[in-house]
């Protein structure tokens, strides 16, 4: 069971607000959540604490392949992104390096932005101030991607050759 | 019942009739890189304990992000993916100045019609209008497959587009691209594959097929094919087999014949309006190329529009061609004489500007009309910049008038 702040964004938050490309060609990683969402609000990386969620509307993470954009909303502590929907290959990066997505329908209209929720992820479920709302269950491929703590992790575990 | 095509060259590379839905690990048959994602990849290899990658011939390298590098750490990154690429006997590898990865990969032939090739780039559902399977994913995923040879894919339902009548004098496929956008939304086609027919997207030529597919991702889509003909056969010098979607699908139509130059307007690339309605918006810059639109057809249409005329005094006209084979074909005709003599300022080949790097970065409140595919908040430099995505045509016309301009003013 997560508990956490939440911070809210809107729909269509791309890849580019999360992480401007102009930060990514970086040695040094640790460089990424310091300007992680700086595209909408520039000191959201001063402000965001251990353990917050993000809550957002739809197509969450379109836009650019950049996998730093997983990593910089993780490396900034956040412990959960939920959101309407999400887009495909922002979400197989979070799955991939183990930052845990909610899809959750209804779930923007639901939260308002500085409030604790909960979230069960074993379960699916997203309790707020407002009710509980059910997640669109991950399918058991993913699941098992998630147990093992990653694809890297996932890969270690099968070494799996086509 | 039939199958879509998709469904078809997925059933084929995992070697059992799959269905729209499922969940299917498959063999892929071609998989490609550039310097943005090759740092994160070699690390992530490095952490599976990968010494080997599975098979370097079925692996395609292309510096484009960094055409050359701006920065020290940028040429450090570049210098750990070229030590890779080396390393591993990586023939089809393609260091600076070859030209961007979606261009180069089926202008030197490596992938075939019929297959699942897979990019660590969004933009690698171009390469589905070659009449294959091409998919953009990240870094780690992209790792997986080099180490493995193959990747997880949820088998997509397909979204028809049906592209009736032939596009008409100034009007490009990117003009009618942005109309689809506009009509399907910036998530319209998630996690669905899109297929463009009909007989504008037969009529047109394989380039203009390439600026379609290259946006499907602007609407969430995995992919953006189209069925393969001998126009793609000729592009990627070689034949292949022709797969054909033979079940119902959900269509939409559009009317190519009847469209009128378009404009995204910034924000968003469903925020898509007539040219008309915007002409006369300042600009600061005019940017023509990056994946979407900076082939040969393009720089032609472009110079017919810009020959012996001045670019505007206020505007910086910055011209990019997507391959160094685009380029030494444009040299060769005299295009890019006709935009240097204009006034335009002519860069490396490579992604350029597109990402707001270097090479015509915008500053606070400028405003950019751009032949590339995002116009996203801060996308192309400032936050407080704007970008305008057009057709190289209007991108010409504008760069002369200095403001946003319809190119049917100019014969």
């Amino acid at each position: 069971m997560l508990k956490g702040r939440v911070w809210k964004f809107g729909d269509d938050v791309d890849t580019d607000v999360i992480i401007p490309a102009k930060y990514l060609r970086s040695v040094d990683q640790t460089v990424w959540p310091k300007h992680v969402l700086e595209g909408l609000d520039p000191s959201f990386s001063l402000k965001v604490k251990l353990g917050d969620i993000i809550v957002a509307g739809k197509n969450f993470g379109c836009g650019s392949s950049r996998e730093q954009a997983a990593l910089a909303i993780k490396w900034a502590g956040v412990a959960a992104v939920i959101a309407e929907s999400f887009a495909r290959i922002f979400f197989r990066n979070a799955i991939n390096n183990g930052l845990p997505l909610i899809e959750c329908r209804g779930i923007s209209k639901l939260v308002e932005e500085g409030e604790v929720i909960a979230v069960d992820l074993d379960r699916g479920e997203v309790r707020t101030n407002n009710g509980m709302l059910r997640s669109v269950p991950l399918p058991p491929f993913l699941q098992e991607i998630v147990n093992s703590g990653g694809l890297v992790e996932y890969y270690k575990a099968r070494k799996k050759v086509h | 019942m039939g199958s879509t095509a998709v469904e078809k060259i997925i059933s084929r590379s995992a070697g059992r009739a799959v269905q729209v839905g499922e969940f299917v690990e498959v063999p892929v048959d071609f998989a490609y890189l550039h310097d943005g994602t090759g740092p994160l990849i070699v690390d992530a290899l490095g952490k599976m304990g990968v010494e080997k990658v599975i098979d370097p011939d079925r692996v395609g390298i292309v510096f484009d992000h960094s055409v050359p590098p701006y920065s020290d750490q940028a040429a450090t990154l570049q210098a750990k993916v070229r030590k890779f690429a080396r390393s591993q006997g990586i023939l089809k590898f393609h260091d600076l100045g070859e030209g961007i990865c979606h261009q180069v990969m089926p202008e030197k032939g490596y992938v075939s019609p019929g297959t699942v090739v897979i990019g660590a780039d969004s933009h690698s559902c171009t390469l589905g209008c070659f009449g294959l399977f091409s998919s953009g994913v990240g870094a780690t995923d992209l790792a997986y497959i080099l180490a493995t040879g193959g990747t997880w894919l949820k088998v997509p339902e397909t979204l028809k587009v049906e592209c009736t009548g032939v596009l008409k004098g100034k009007l490009s496929s990117k003009d009618l691209i942005l109309e689809i956008v506009k009509m399907v939304g910036t998530d319209g086609a998630t996690y669905k594959a899109l297929e463009f027919s009909g007989e504008a997207v037969r009529q047109m030529s394989q380039s203009s097929r390439m600026t379609m597919s290259n946006m499907a991702v602007e609407m969430g889509a995995k992919t953006g094919f189209m069925e393969a003909d001998a126009k793609t056969f000729e592009f990627l010098g070689r034949t292949g087999p022709v797969v054909k979607t033979d079940s119902k699908t959900e269509t939409v139509t559009v009317d190519a014949g009847s469209l009128d130059p378009k404009v995204a307007c910034p924000g968003s690339v469903a925020n898509v309006k007539s040219v008309v309605e915007v002409e006369g918006t300042h600009i600061d810059q005019a940017f023509l190329g990056s994946c979407t639109n900076g082939r040969y057809e393009d720089l032609y249409e472009a110079a017919k529009i810009i020959k012996g005329k001045k670019v505007h005094q206020d505007t910086r006209f910055i011209v990019i061609p997507a391959s160094k084979t685009i380029q030494l074909a444009a040299q060769k005709d005299g295009l890019m004489d006709i935009f240097q003599e204009a006034g335009a300022i002519i860069g490396v080949t490579g992604c350029g500007p597109c990402l707001g790097v270097h090479m015509g970065v915008l500053g606070e409140n400028e405003v950019c009309v751009s032949t590339s595919n995002r116009n996203f908040i801060g996308r192309m430099g400032h936050p407080k910049s704007s970008v305008y995505l057009a057709s190289a045509q209007t991108v010409a016309a504008s760069a002369v008038e200095g403001k946003i301009t319809d190119p049917r003013r100019f014969a």
